[in-house]
């Protein structure tokens, strides 16, 4: 998911407050950041929020790599919207988590310097036009199946923010499976295309929602606290379940050849997820991780004189105002 | 199909559409968050006016043409953008002064094209308008706050400001296009805003501590009438490519 493996520290016993902490999520009172928390919840809370807001400035950087070469001004114009909405949730979600205590400045470095992650979805190139409508219709996908159950989730500024996230989360997934269902309809080479990009973000995209429930070592504490509502596999049976119909209405043939639906469980049984590839994408063995992080670092070094003009300006104002005064 | 309005119509087009593609390239590159969502709405409204006006042209040139033709199909010597827009990004400062130069030119040709006798001209004019102010202002500000800022946004700021000058005085050469738009009540004569532009231009250099650059000097020309600058076949290349590369296709 956009964040993947968060850790949730050491479990220790509960002393009273935690007991009595432990209770009020058990009886869904929202934590709110003037509230007492555990320091665990607090420090796992940054690390998934940071993760999650990472994960949106980073992705800007696989769509953005078609804007200037989007094949419509219609579609110029809706992937630069949809681009600008990541940013936006970056913005929302750093701010949720400075309300944790931590400054924007501190996470932005702790990307910069490899000390955080974002999801693994991004390190994974946009070679063609495609690519553009697969990361809207699975990746967003993949994305509204984690974050709609967020929008419940224990602590009160994370859970708003991902009520606006969500709803535009959501038409990003229709302007992606709009654009798949362009190409499907249109020429031979076009649907290739479509087929391609589908072969190529299956497998990424179920790996999304992190590891198998045995080998998922912090869910249970998430669970307990409420800021993770169904397991990886939950998520990931329903996102399968969900997109292999939407496949087959596009005509495109889903990379897997041990899908079947299985009417006992009522569910699409799948073939096996390559974990190996999950887990060195997620150490930074990825086709674009050292990418990815060179063009962030390169965007926040280059406007370095940019930010500190604006604090040098914004201090000379304020010496004016007070000499003004005197 | 050549009429002095259908010309007319996709030199205006031409300009945003340029200028946001331009721009659509910093998209995620900002030098701050906000900035990179600002600089992208700025890009999306640029876009918006783009299709526009091209959308009238294509209705005037009255053979098939659509927005989408208009961008896509043209070669480079059938674009009529200014030559200030297709210049390339260089730092942000370089696209900062660009921008700055542009946005007060062009809020100062919408508000002509409002009194148009054009009804459809002066409809899109009164839509525009109101997002290029608020470029304008935001241009602007900026401006000031980078020029005086620390010795090396000054530098910059500076810097950049002289490079991108030379281009400005083709924003106010007219030729038989705009003399017969003049003639006709849909335009103006490019000459009457010059005085308007360099009075808001000084003043906010000005402000910012910034020297406007001497007169004379060269003064490149031409994006008008179709002769561009090496860079726009280069752009076109890149925004043209799915189009050029499946023809006929639908997207």
């Amino acid at each position: 998911m956009y964040a993947q493996m968060v850790d949730t520290g050491s479990p220790s016993s509960m002393d009273e407050r935690e007991t009595r902490f432990q209770q009020r999520i058990d009886d869904g009172i929202r934590v709110e950041p003037q509230d007492w928390m555990p320091e665990r919840y607090r420090k796992t809370l940054i690390r998934q929020i940071s993760q999650h807001a990472h994960s949106e400035i980073v992705g800007q950087l696989p769509e953005g790599n078609w804007i200037t070469r989007a094949p419509s001004l219609k579609r110029k114009a809706i992937l630069l919207a949809k681009v600008q909405d990541e940013a936006g949730h970056g913005l929302y979600l750093y701010s949720a988590a400075e309300t944790l205590g931590i400054t924007r400045d501190q996470m932005v470095d702790d990307l910069h310097t490899g000390r955080a992650k974002y999801s693994s979805i991004f390190n994974y190139p946009t070679l063609t036009w495609a690519d553009v409508g697969a990361i809207g219709w699975l990746v967003d996908g993949a994305a509204i199946m984690n974050q709609i159950p967020l929008c419940r989730c224990s602590y009160g500024p994370y859970a708003r923010a991902m009520i606006r996230v969500c709803k535009e989360e959501a038409f990003h997934m229709r302007q992606g499976y709009d654009l798949m269902l362009s190409l499907c309809k249109g020429t031979p080479a076009q649907k290739a295309m479509a087929q391609d990009a589908l072969n190529r973000w299956w497998w990424p995209s179920l790996m999304m929602f992190g590891p198998p429930d045995g080998d998922s070592v912090h869910s249970a504490q998430s669970q307990a606290w409420k800021i993770k509502l169904f397991t990886n596999d939950e998520l990931r049976q329903k996102m399968v379940d969900q997109t292999v119909p939407q496949a087959e209405y596009l005509g495109l043939t889903v990379p897997d050849a041990d899908l079947k639906w299985n009417a006992e469980r009522g569910h699409y049984d799948y073939g096996d997820i390559d974990w190996e590839e999950f887990y060195n994408v997620v150490k930074g063995n990825g086709p674009c991780n050292r990418e990815r992080l060179e063009v962030r670092n390169k965007a926040w070094t280059d406007g370095e004189w940019f930010r500190d003009a604006l604090v040098a300006h914004a201090d000379k104002q304020a010496q004016r105002a007070i000499a003004q005064a005197a | 199909m050549s009429s002095a309005r259908y010309e007319y119509l996709l030199r205006l087009g031409d300009n945003a559409l340029i200028l946001s593609q331009r721009l659509g390239e910093w998209c995620g590159k900002g030098p701050a968050l906000e900035e990179d969502m600002a600089l992208t709405n700025n890009a999306l409204d640029l876009l918006g006016q783009a299709r526009l006006w091209l959308s009238l042209a294509a209705e005037e040139a009255g053979d098939g043409a659509d927005e989408d033709t208009l961008a896509y199909l043209r070669d480079d010597r059938e674009f009529r953008n200014v030559l200030l827009v297709e210049q390339p990004n260089g730092s942000y400062a370089d696209t900062l002064a660009r921008q700055f130069l542009f946005d007060a030119w062009s809020s100062l040709v919408l508000r002509r094209l409002l009194a148009s006798s054009d009804p459809a001209i002066a409809a899109i004019a009164e839509k525009a308008v109101k997002e290029v102010s608020y470029h304008l202002r935001r241009s602007s500000d900026l401006v000031v706050r980078l020029g005086d800022g620390t010795a090396l946004s000054h530098a910059m700021l500076q810097g950049a400001i002289d490079k991108v000058w030379p281009y400005h005085h083709e924003l106010f050469i007219g030729d038989a296009i705009d003399a017969e738009m003049v003639a006709s009540g849909i335009g103006f004569d490019p000459e009457h805003l010059k005085d308007e532009w360099l009075a808001y231009v000084r003043e906010v250099l000005n402000e910012a501590t910034l020297k406007v650059p001497a007169a004379g000097g060269w003064m490149p020309k031409g994006g008008k009438q179709g002769l561009h600058s090496e860079h726009l076949s280069k752009l076109l290349a890149e925004m043209q490519t799915l189009q050029r590369s499946h023809p006929g296709a639908s997207w």
